[in-house]
């Protein structure tokens, strides 16, 4: 029972932080209909800005905020420079870029900082609390906890109650008419991009002390199980994003906890597979118009 | 056309040295791969990022068959096709599972899936270290080319001949599919799936069959690496592969065979040009380390990305485009 407890807390833990790489990646799905495949790749390189400024000053905090800002210039940088100019008209062509993205990020990162592992620090104590002798939380889940916790409602928040979050949903829903009525389609989308990578920035900072540290490729595989976690709530469902991500987290933490931490991969894989082909709109989408 | 091909890499695998012939040779079983892939993802209009992981399933059943073959001492040329079949069929099956699946997926969706098999084969093989014994991976022992060529035939010679055959053959297959009845069905599908329903088609079963023909290519590609190579490990086919093989054939020009012979060609010319590169400038070790690993990623990435903006046609769609121009001037 007591592992039960852990295991559950610990995959809560690691699946809001998928929670919110899986938001980020249904913010620009919904902005631009687009999967940013290099989100992973965008965060781990806003992550070594943080780990240059954290070693350069001292301080961890510092390097926090310089990396969520990273984070929000990449995006922004992303969709001017990159993205605003691909061909929209087959669905492959941004998927592609956005590879192409991944390998010269990671190439640069590999290039400054070399291919090995890094130590990421992190900011408290990774060792739980025991409370009437069962070990529940440490004081760094809390910290994710509270961070994801922000960022999810604060989004929330600006989405429904916001002129900005308002013109954000028009402008996605429907261009064409928001151009009409004044709104800044382009700057939106722009806005859309930066948002979501910073929040994906976020992600890569809090869930990098909990794994082997940084590493041009670290997160790959967070890649995949958000992206996972994502596809379970449903690619248009911000909601669904996050139900999604904290399934994948608990489902992978029993996995490494009961079956051993190898099959984790596979476990996200025969997942992914199995809504994908039992439910492919995700658990949170409307029933679906009939297709022809 | 194949023929002369053949005649042609017989008669450049005398004239050029050894490291070059093993070079050319990497070029055929890259080929294979990318051949595969640009029939599937330009014919057929479905992007796998999971042909690195097909390549790790053809390679590691070449290796385990020839490792088979090894332990019971049996010997003899008539092995490795043997094996080489083995490994087509292996990926054939475990094309034909991933096929199903990417048959009821478009777009995104596809793409996350694959990308996940792409990611989680390499570490099956770390997670199934019995068998697969983990990062160290396997050796493969290939025979030495047969006696009748004479001792002194060159092994370098020997391994273009062997995946050149290979590969032409499959070039040749390939060639004929796209012409064929089955061609023209994947287009009409990547084009327009209701247009295609409407004419008689079964969407779903062309797909499938075009990520089975896509499999096996890759499979064959990745054995005849393996056989060249001696050896596999995960590290060798990891998500970057396939990436690369993906780059490859956009870079050539998707869903064009010359197309997927320009990547293949990009795929083993582009690293060793940056490592003379690199070689040139006088660099500390440490930099030269980093940068020789690196820069080819880098080179590929920004290539991508500048193409498929700039000229989504690639290489190949350039050349056409030259050539007709040429012509259009000429009359």
């Amino acid at each position: 029972m007591d592992r039960f407890v852990f295991l559950t807390i610990d995959g809560l833990s690691r699946g809001a932080v998928y929670a919110a790489f899986a938001l980020a990646l249904v913010l620009i799905w919904r902005a631009a209909r687009v999967v940013n495949f290099a989100q992973g790749a965008m965060a781990v390189a806003a992550a070594y800005v943080a780990y240059t400024v954290a070693t350069a000053t001292g301080s961890y905090w510092l390097g926090f905020l310089v990396a969520i800002g990273a984070g929000l210039l990449l995006g922004a940088l992303v969709d001017r420079v990159v993205m605003r100019h691909v061909d929209h008209a087959s669905p492959l062509n941004p998927v592609i870029v956005a590879l192409g993205l991944v390998l010269l990020i990671q190439a640069v990162l590999g290039m400054v900082y070399g291919n090995e592992f890094r130590p990421a620090e992190a900011p408290f104590s990774r060792s739980a609390l025991t409370v009437a002798g069962v070990a529940v939380l440490s004081p760094y889940d809390l910290f994710v906890f509270a961070a994801i916790g922000v960022v999810v409602s604060g989004l929330a928040w600006m989405f429904a109650r916001t002129p900005v979050g308002l013109r954000m949903r028009a402008a996605a829903f429907a261009p064409e008419v928001s151009r009409l009525l004044g709104v800044n389609v382009g700057g939106m989308l722009t806005l859309g991009w930066a948002l979501a990578s910073g929040v994906g920035a976020l992600a890569a900072m809090l869930v990098l002390p909990t794994e082997l540290g940084l590493h041009p490729h670290a997160m790959d595989l967070v890649f995949v199980s958000a992206f996972t976690g994502a596809v379970v709530g449903g690619l248009d469902s911000p909601p669904g994003a996050v139900v999604g991500g904290l399934v994948v987290g608990l489902l992978l933490s029993y996995v490494s906890g009961y079956a051993g931490s190898d099959l984790t991969p596979l476990a996200v894989l025969v997942l992914l597979l199995a809504v994908l082909l039992v439910r492919p709109g995700g658990l949170f989408a409307p029933v679906a118009a009939r297709r022809v | 056309m194949v023929l002369a091909a053949g005649v042609l890499l017989v008669g450049v695998s005398y004239a050029v040295e050894p490291f070059r012939n093993f070079q050319l040779a990497t070029v055929a079983a890259y080929l294979c791969a990318t051949a595969g892939l640009t029939v599937l993802t330009g014919l057929n209009g479905q992007l796998s990022l999971g042909h690195g992981a097909l390549m790790a399933t053809g390679a590691y059943t070449v290796a385990l068959c020839q490792n088979a073959f090894a332990d019971r001492g049996m010997t003899g040329g008539w092995l490795l096709p043997i094996s080489l079949t083995a490994a087509i069929v292996s990926t054939v099956a475990v094309g034909a599972v991933v096929g199903v699946a990417a048959a009821r997926l478009r777009g995104p969706y596809l793409a996350g899936v694959t990308l996940a098999v792409a990611v989680v084969v390499p570490a099956l093989a770390v997670t199934f270290d019995g068998v697969f014994n983990g990062e160290q991976g396997l050796s493969v022992p290939v025979e030495p080319p047969p006696l009748a060529l004479g001792p002194y035939f060159p092994y370098e010679r020997w391994q273009l001949w062997l995946t050149g055959a290979a590969t032409l053959l499959v070039l040749l297959l390939l060639a004929n599919l796209i012409r064929s009845r089955y061609g023209r069905t994947f287009r009409a599908v990547r084009d327009d799936e209701v247009a295609a329903r409407l004419a008689g088609i079964h969407v779903a079963r062309t797909q499938v069959l075009a990520f089975v023909v896509s499999a096996a290519t890759a499979g064959l590609g990745g054995a005849l690496l393996a056989v060249l190579a001696q050896s596999v490990s995960p590290g060798a086919f990891s998500l970057t592969l396939s990436l690369f093989l993906l780059m490859a054939v956009v870079i050539g020009g998707l869903g064009r065979l010359a197309g997927a012979v320009w990547g293949a060609v990009l795929l083993v010319a582009l690293p060793d040009l940056t490592h003379s590169v690199t070689e040139l400038l006088t660099l500390s070790p440490a930099v030269a380390q980093r940068l020789e690993g690196n820069l080819p990623l880098a080179i590929f990435g920004l290539t991508l990305i500048v193409v498929m903006i700039a000229a989504p046609g690639g290489i190949q769609g350039l050349l056409s485009g030259l050539g007709r121009r040429l012509r259009a001037r000429r009359s």
